[in-house]
């Protein structure tokens, strides 16, 4: 069993019956077996074939989490063909870059949404033969000879005889390209990983072996299916275990349908946990006194008593009373965090990785959980620290290499090992990860500092969402600061503060003096030379879409400094205030224009 | 070519002395998005208020899909089809969409209280088919992250949204929206234009819209009519409106 169809076909002679997928639709939790996953999958494989799509060829997907994203990657792999998933929140520019880039001939587009960045750049894609959608709502007067229903494909499909699938499966090896994953980096633009079946289910075997899954579990898919660590759980694991894969009914609603599911295995950015962390944490701000005093108490006293009475009912409304894997990654989890689902029983681990490894290189063991760390290479993973201090990894999981681009590939690798980009060092058989190489700052006294790491400090505050340090080559270290809107806004409820956008709440001298206490607390565990000196609070969130932060979230370093120039070179002068007249970009392509004033805070006493 | 669905004519409404609407006459055909405009205070509520039945006009007629409808009660209009949202917005605030949403299809349950209440048999039945109806209008307006959730802690634009659902979940032929977009942002006015022209291309729901936004109303409308001092002015499609001197000089001219 070396790639994903052959995979299905034994699961549906296996599980037959048995639920592979689940989605929420019309307010109803709806099966899709394991036999009928296959069905589905080899007619619109075989409608794929009967109109053009080729051995070797490329099949781009965007949309939500749904059924049709799933079958239609693997109705590609089956094919011999590979996908290639792109971010749903894309701009049209993205879209146009990746499907043109990967050599697409068929596109599968979710709905109206989606398929409006596709023809909206249509004139310079002309490899793609095919533009397919499953969502026909608000579809009736396209007029396109391209564009196709999924359920036609299907209709196809059903016409061709199931044989030629099987045959068409069976050709199948391992060492195939299965898919083509784009990471937009935090620099330049996006590179595909080429990653193979045996690259992708030797990950999914290694993670088992140390993380164990089971067929019967259930598994909640939220994250975008265009991010490698999503295509480890809800594809490659699932299709080697056997779990259930459950989607939500909306991106919006997915807390809400983790609580129904109850998974056993969960996977979730730190955002996810810390959400999840704050609704509680809000709730016992909001509740009576004695019930805040009984919370408290128990909390710290722990016992079976604690477990009965508080831990398990919380548990339970939270959504994660069977909950058995718990992992986060993606970025740093605040240790408070870590350690309230470590006290209720939530046994949460840190793993790392990279998409060129098809994801995950390190995770940590049960017995083993230090918070600052991220844990052991998983089975088959050798792990290394180099001469300059960055982190290099070695296992049958490293890529193929970047899709047409032999110098990045080249770029990638040393004496066999993959580079990350992060510095890192070993703490008693664990990875700690410090920072991008490249942004590791040299203090006036010599020492190496990473601002990621005070950047983190900074963001375990609630009130802060993001914060980016600049330093290198200055004199001092300065923060552009995001507040949280939703917390600083209840703060500001609190404090009779009127506020009307993020803009103007943002500006407020009472939310400076908020953010200048966090700021503090986090100087005092600093070295004197690396504190930060002045902050200014931003006039909007850091977004994707402006290019700031990639589609995982990660602070896009180069852009922000360049995009904040003005702002940043008034931190290092003796300006009390920046004008701002900036433009605010859309998805759909649409600007917006800003005024402001933004105060700098100055840290030292006045 | 089909007859208009809703056809106004010689329409006058007084209050004491003051005239609302004087002599107003215009057609909506079928499957149309009809636009209603003019200043302040030009009788464009008084109008669709004529046509819900609220107000009850002292001359001229309204048909709908050709029978007079100019006397009779909302509650009988409502069943004909014919179905409204407010420029202040009217739900329920006390409970939560869903339920707001299942009122809606009050209308169209035939199961007696008795049934109803007993909950077994044809109620249930009944019961499980429109809650049915009523999962597609939540589908169809992705208001599924709220849809437990109680109605006045939704934001404003999320309520009004609520109640274009309260307004379809009655299966209208002909959607009366009084400024369906006044108070939003830019963003909530794009989402609400997508959804009033879905409701008319996937639906084939027919209407008449009072709307502020000139640029909401020369996208949307096939037809617009101009209201002045409870005269039409103009009728005609957008950018025929749009040259009229007339329209120009009470937008413009008169400030």
């Amino acid at each position: 069993m070396d790639t994903f169809p052959k995979l299905l076909l034994r699961n549906a002679e296996r599980f037959g019956g048995r639920a592979a997928m689940r989605e929420k639709d019309l307010g109803i939790w709806r099966e899709t077996s394991w036999a009928a996953y296959l069905d589905r999958v080899r007619q619109f494989s075989l409608g794929l074939v009967s109109l053009g799509l080729e051995r070797g060829g490329k099949v781009a997907i965007i949309g939500d989490n749904r059924p049709e994203w799933i079958i239609a990657e693997l109705a590609a792999q089956a094919a011999g063909a590979a996908s290639v998933g792109i971010y749903q929140d894309s701009t049209l520019t993205e879209v146009g870059y990746v499907i043109d880039h990967c050599d697409a001939q068929f596109v599968v587009a979710e709905d109206q949404e989606q398929l409006d960045k596709i023809l909206g750049m249509i004139e310079q894609l002309p490899k793609v033969k095919g533009v397919i959608y499953s969502d026909p709502r608000g579809l009736r007067r396209y007029r396109d000879p391209r564009l196709m229903s999924f359920a036609a494909i299907e209709e196809l499909g059903r016409k061709q005889p199931a044989e030629t699938f099987n045959r068409s499966v069976e050709q199948g090896r391992g060492e195939d390209l299965a898919m083509i994953c784009y990471t937009s980096g935090t620099t330049g633009s996006p590179k595909g990983a080429m990653l193979s079946f045996d690259n992708l289910l030797t990950m999914a075997m290694s993670l088992h072996s140390v993380d164990e899954r089971r067929a019967t579990d259930e598994f909640v898919s939220f994250l975008p299916l265009a991010w490698i660590g999503e295509q480890m759980m809800s594809v490659a694991t699932a299709l080697a275990i056997g779990f259930t894969v459950n989607f939500p009914e909306e991106p919006e609603t997915a807390l809400h349908d983790i609580r129904e599911i109850g998974p056993h295995v969960l996977f979730a950015p730190p955002r996810i946990w810390e959400g999840l962390n704050s609704q509680v944490q809000v709730k016992i701000m909001d509740t009576t006194p004695l019930k805040r005093f009984l919370f408290e108490r128990l909390m710290s006293l722990g016992g079976f008593l604690a477990d009965w009475f508080l831990y398990r009912p919380l548990k339970d409304r939270l959504g994660l009373s069977r909950l058995r894997s718990a992992t986060t990654g993606g970025a740093a989890l605040g240790p408070d965090v870590f350690k309230f689902f470590h006290t209720i029983g939530v046994p949460l681990k840190q793993i790392y990785g990279q998409t060129e490894i098809s994801g995950i290189s390190c995770i940590h063991r049960n017995d083993r959980i230090r918070f600052h760390t991220v844990g052991e290479p998983i089975p088959g993973t050798e792990l290394k620290i180099g001469e300059n201090g960055e982190i290099l990894s070695r296992s049958p999981s490293v890529f193929i290499g970047y899709y047409k681009n032999a110098e990045a590939t080249q770029a990638a690798m040393t004496e066999g090992f993959l580079r990350s980009g992060d510095a890192g060092y070993f703490e008693e058989g664990q990875l700690v990860v410090i920072d991008r190489i490249k942004d590791v700052l040299k203090l006036a006294d010599g020492t190496t500092f990473s601002p990621q790491y005070i950047e983190n400090r900074l963001k375990f505050s609630p009130y802060v969402k993001e914060a980016v340090i600049v330093g290198k080559d200055r004199p001092y270290l300065v923060a552009l600061v995001c507040i949280d809107q939703g917390i600083a806004g209840k703060f500001a409820e609190k404090a009779k503060i009127s506020y009307t956008t993020y803009t103007d709440l943002a500006s407020k001298p009472e939310v400076y003096d908020l953010i200048q206490g966090e700021v503090d607390k986090v100087n005092q565990t600093l070295p004197a030379a690396a504190r930060i000196r002045k902050f200014v609070l931003l006039y909007k969130e850091l977004d994707a879409d402006d290019e700031e932060l990639t589609r995982t979230r990660k602070v896009r370093r180069v852009f922000v400094e360049e995009r904040y120039k003005p702002i940043i070179a008034a931190l290092y002068g003796d300006q009390r205030s920046i004008d701002v007249d900036a433009t605010i970009k859309f998805q759909d392509g649409k600007t917006a224009r800003v005024k402001a004033s933004l105060a700098v805070r100055s840290m030292e006493a006045a | 070519m089909p007859g208009p669905l809703l056809e106004v004519s010689q329409l006058s409404l007084r209050f004491g002395g003051v005239a609302a609407l004087g002599d107003l006459g215009f057609a909506v055909a079928p499957g149309t998005i009809h636009a209603i405009i003019g200043p302040n205070g030009a009788g464009k509520t008084s109008l669709l208020n004529c046509i819900s039945g609220v107000y009850h006009p002292q001359r001229g007629t309204i048909r709908f899909d050709g029978q007079d409808v100019t006397r009779m009660p909302p509650a009988a209009r409502t069943r004909l089809g014919i179905a409204r949202t407010f420029q202040n917005i009217a739900l329920f605030r006390g409970m939560s969409v869903l339920e707001n949403l299942m009122v809606g299809r009050h209308v169209h349950q035939r199961t007696g209280t008795l049934a109803g209440g007993l909950w077994y048999g044809p109620g249930q039945r009944e019961e499980i088919r429109e809650r049915e109806r009523v999962e597609e209008i939540i589908d169809f307006l992705e208001i599924q992250a709220v849809r437990k959730q109680v109605v006045h802690t939704l934001a404003y634009g999320l309520q009004k949204r609520v109640e274009l659902g309260r307004a379809l979940a009655l299966d209208p032929r002909l959607l009366l929206l009084d400024e369906p977009m006044a108070g939003m942002n830019a963003e909530e006015k794009e989402d609400m234009a997508r959804y009033i022209l879905d409701v008319n291309q996937e639906r084939g729901t027919t209407i008449v819209m009072i709307e502020h936004d000139m640029g909401v109303v020369m996208d949307l409308s096939d037809r617009v009519v101009v209201l002045n001092f409870g005269q039409k002015i103009a009728d005609g499609t957008p950018d025929e409106v749009q040259q009229d001197p007339l329209v120009q000089n009470a937008y413009l001219g008169a400030a």
